[in-house]
């Protein structure tokens, strides 16, 4: 089994990404007008709900206790769907997902090169890079979601996991959509651009066979599947082809219809500050005369299942990716998305990237955090990312002293001798006489501004303070010597 | 080991799970949020009007059912439409005199597009968020009649209204075989500098008819 998640293997680490991101103005004034556009109406509209911390701890509660009894809601699911006319297959990694696709296309598509799928924004279809798998398949997606479109037609990464296209303003967009579309004349207001993806798309619902969507949830007691969406290309997606296909990830399930009304009231407030999305889609099965007529299901694993054994590596499979910790995270707002090299960026990035890919691509994006904990605040369904941050930390630190590079890497001798040292008081001193001769060379102004290696990460952004001339232990030493007479002194004064 | 298989014995593996009864424990939730409304009933239309008005929606409201026929010619005059889609089982009485309306005997989609305006009745709605929710069955139409029109018109029995979501979901929770559709306000769209458009592939209009 081979985990991928977007293209992580081949992206740089964080630091190295993020300090050409912050290089790019029109980047950062793009990506900050919008975080904040978002987090405003978001606050607004959470303000306005007198029952918010009920219902984050309700949507908690919901998600732990599917997570904790996981097959038995997959498979009320999978019985449930297929009793209502839909067909479930499962699939271990991204490859398998793929490859169900392609030959469910081929089925019911026929092999005829370049045949048009629609898909509506899933995620979860850019985890497993299943435009690129089709496309290898002589197959065509066409992205519908606004965002996707000008990240498909840009031949450009999603960098939110929401709002896919906020690091491009409107003359940007313009440009892309005069190229690709044959416009020429087409001005930069939204509404004009909106317009022109309208007509672009209109035909190609009309005459495709084949949707993909992705979905918000999944029910296990009735079988239902659900898609949460502003535009109606949601709509005509799973409602205009012949045939559909939903790629959901088995976190996506929950128990019951009423399960809903929790994350129906805080999936929109979060993801976009409104109270509710223009449209939510929930259908069962196939049904007669309406909508498509072929309808399956494939329930993706990827890496899931690792992530359920350690109780809080498990709450990061709660996320109901409103992107609520992007918007309100200040490295991502400095940033942007695609420094984090991974589909899904910002903190649920950072913690989920690594995980799904058993730490071993995406290592770095555990470190790519302040821990504020603003993350966790924000958090619908209240998981605890700065912990599962930390916790992550550990585990690349352990995994790393176990390599022989790692054993021999400057960092690791440097904190194994640091460990040595502060194990016993007299070696400690006897450093901290060592350090207080040899910091001089690097003193300026009185300040440490420029220190060799790797405390020179430091150093780069901040000053550090001298170790001064006397400890607090070598002057409690010296008064003990002298103690008596100095408290003689002192009460002589007094008196 | 099938796919399923292999996906369920991992998850059975990394839970360490005990047998359980995960119906029992689902039942035993807390759910401390609010489920039942506190508004009066005049108050609840209210919000429910003025959520309406803050999504771009228009609101025609009527008291007597025989008015509804005016309150539906007054909705497409405004659009200036003459033609409307009504699944068969609409009731005909409803509909005015002087309009085209066609009926969706399946109608395949290249006769659906071109036709303007929809006209439908709901299943029930949401004050608090401004929601109207299709139960996709009888004169509710098919999904495809509701979405493809420029104006979707909707009638909507004040009787309906419920100030809460939950207290909607429960009311439609036996439903599920049917597709549903939540709606609130029209299609819209904020991907460009969150500057919110309105009408990108679904209906641009939206009419509610509040009546009863
Ligand atoms: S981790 Fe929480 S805040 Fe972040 S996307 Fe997921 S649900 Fe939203």
């Amino acid at each position: 089994m081979s985990v991928i998640v977007g293209k992580t293997s081949q992206a740089p680490d964080f630091p190295i990404a993020a300090k050409s991101a912050l290089k790019n103005d029109q980047l950062r004034r793009n990506v900050a007008h919008a975080t904040n556009v978002i987090r405003n109406k978001r606050a607004l509209r959470v303000e306005e709900m007198p029952d918010w911390e009920d219902l984050r701890q309700a949507g908690s509660d919901i998600k732990a206790h599917t997570l904790a009894h996981l097959d038995h809601y997959l498979e009320e699911f999978a019985r449930n769907c297929e009793l209502a006319g839909g067909k479930v297959h499962w699939a271990r990694d991204a490859d398998e997902a793929n490859s169900i696709a392609i030959n469910l296309i081929r089925h019911y598509g026929g092999t005829e090169p370049g045949l048009e799928v629609i898909k509506v924004k899933t995620m979860t279809s850019d985890e497993v890079q299943m435009n690129h798998a089709l496309e290898a398949a002589g197959i065509k997606p066409i992205e519908t979601d606004l965002a996707d479109m000008i990240v498909q037609l840009g031949h450009d990464e999603p960098s939110h996991i929401v709002v896919p296209a906020l690091h491009k303003n409107r003359v940007e967009i313009r440009d892309i959509f005069r190229k690709q579309m044959g416009l020429p004349e087409l001005t930069e207001q939204p509404e004009d651009l909106t317009n022109a993806a309208r007509h672009y798309l209109r035909d190609r619902f009309l005459r495709a066979k084949i949707g993909i969507s992705g979905a918000n949830f999944a029910i296990a007691a009735t079988g239902s599947v659900g898609v949460v969406e502003s535009e109606g290309n949601g709509r005509m997606c799973v409602t205009l082809p012949e045939v559909l296909i939903t790629l959901i990830g088995i976190e996506k399930v929950l128990p019951t219809f009423a399960d809903l009304e929790v994350i129906l009231q805080t999936l929109p407030r979060s993801a976009t500050g409104e109270r509710m999305n223009p449209y939510n889609s929930i259908w069962t099965g196939v049904t007669p005369g309406d909508g498509p007529q072929a309808f399956h299901v494939i329930l993706l694993d990827n890496g899931r299942t690792r992530l359920l054994e350690d109780e809080i590596e498990r709450e990061t499979l709660a996320c109901i990716r409103c992107g609520a910790c992007l918007n309100a995270c200040p490295v991502y707002r400095e940033t942007g998305g695609h420094a984090y090299g991974s589909i899904y960026s910002g903190p649920i990035g950072a913690i989920l990237s690594p995980q799904l890919q058993s730490l071993e691509h995406s290592r770095s994006l555990p470190f790519a955090s302040t821990l504020c904990g603003a993350c966790y605040e924000v958090c619908p369904v209240k998981i605890n990312i700065p912990e599962v941050l930390i916790h992550l930390r550990g585990r690349v630190v352990r995994e790393d002293q176990k390599t022989l590079g790692g054993k021999l890497s400057a960092e690791n001798i440097a904190m194994q001798t640091v460990a040595t040292v502060f194990q016993d008081h007299r070696r400690y001193e006897a450093a901290q006489r060592l350090a207080r001769i040899g910091q001089t060379i690097f003193k300026r102004d009185g300040q440490l501004t420029n220190l060799p290696g790797m405390a020179g990460g430091w150093t780069r952004s901040r000053d550090l303070r001298p170790i001064p001339k006397q400890s607090f232990r070598d002057w409690w030493k010296a008064r003990d010597k002298n103690g008596e007479e100095t408290r003689e002194k002192k009460a002589e004064e007094r008196a | 080991m099938t796919a399923r298989e292999e996906i369920l014995a991992r998850v059975r593996s990394a839970l360490h799970t005990a047998p359980s009864d995960p119906v029992a424990a689902h039942a035993r939730l807390s759910h401390t949020y609010n489920r039942i409304g506190k508004l009066s009933r005049e108050a609840c239309l209210e919000l429910f009007i003025d959520r309406l008005v803050d999504y771009d929606s228009e609101i025609l409201q009527v008291t007597a059912e025989s008015e509804i026929p005016q309150a539906i010619a007054k909705a497409l005059q405004h659009a200036d439409e003459h033609r409307a889609l009504v699944a068969p089982v609409f009731p005909a009485a409803c509909l005015p005199p002087g309009f085209e309306f066609k009926l969706d005997n399946a109608l395949p989609t290249s006769e659906i597009e071109g036709v303007a305006a929809v006209v439908t009745t709901c299943e029930a709605a949401v004050a608090a968020t401004g929601t109207i929710i299709l139960v996709h069955d009888g004169a509710q139409g098919r999904r495809v009649i509701t979405l493809m029109p420029d104006h979707h018109i909707c009638l909507v029995h004040r009787d309906q209204v419920f100030e809460l979501l939950p207290e909607a979901m429960t009311a439609i929770a036996g439903r599920t075989t049917k597709p549903i559709t939540t709606i609130s306000g029209p299609s819209a769209t904020s991907d460009i500098e969150m500057t919110r458009i309105r009408g990108v592939h679904g209906p641009r209009r939206l009419t509610v008819i509040l009546y009863g």
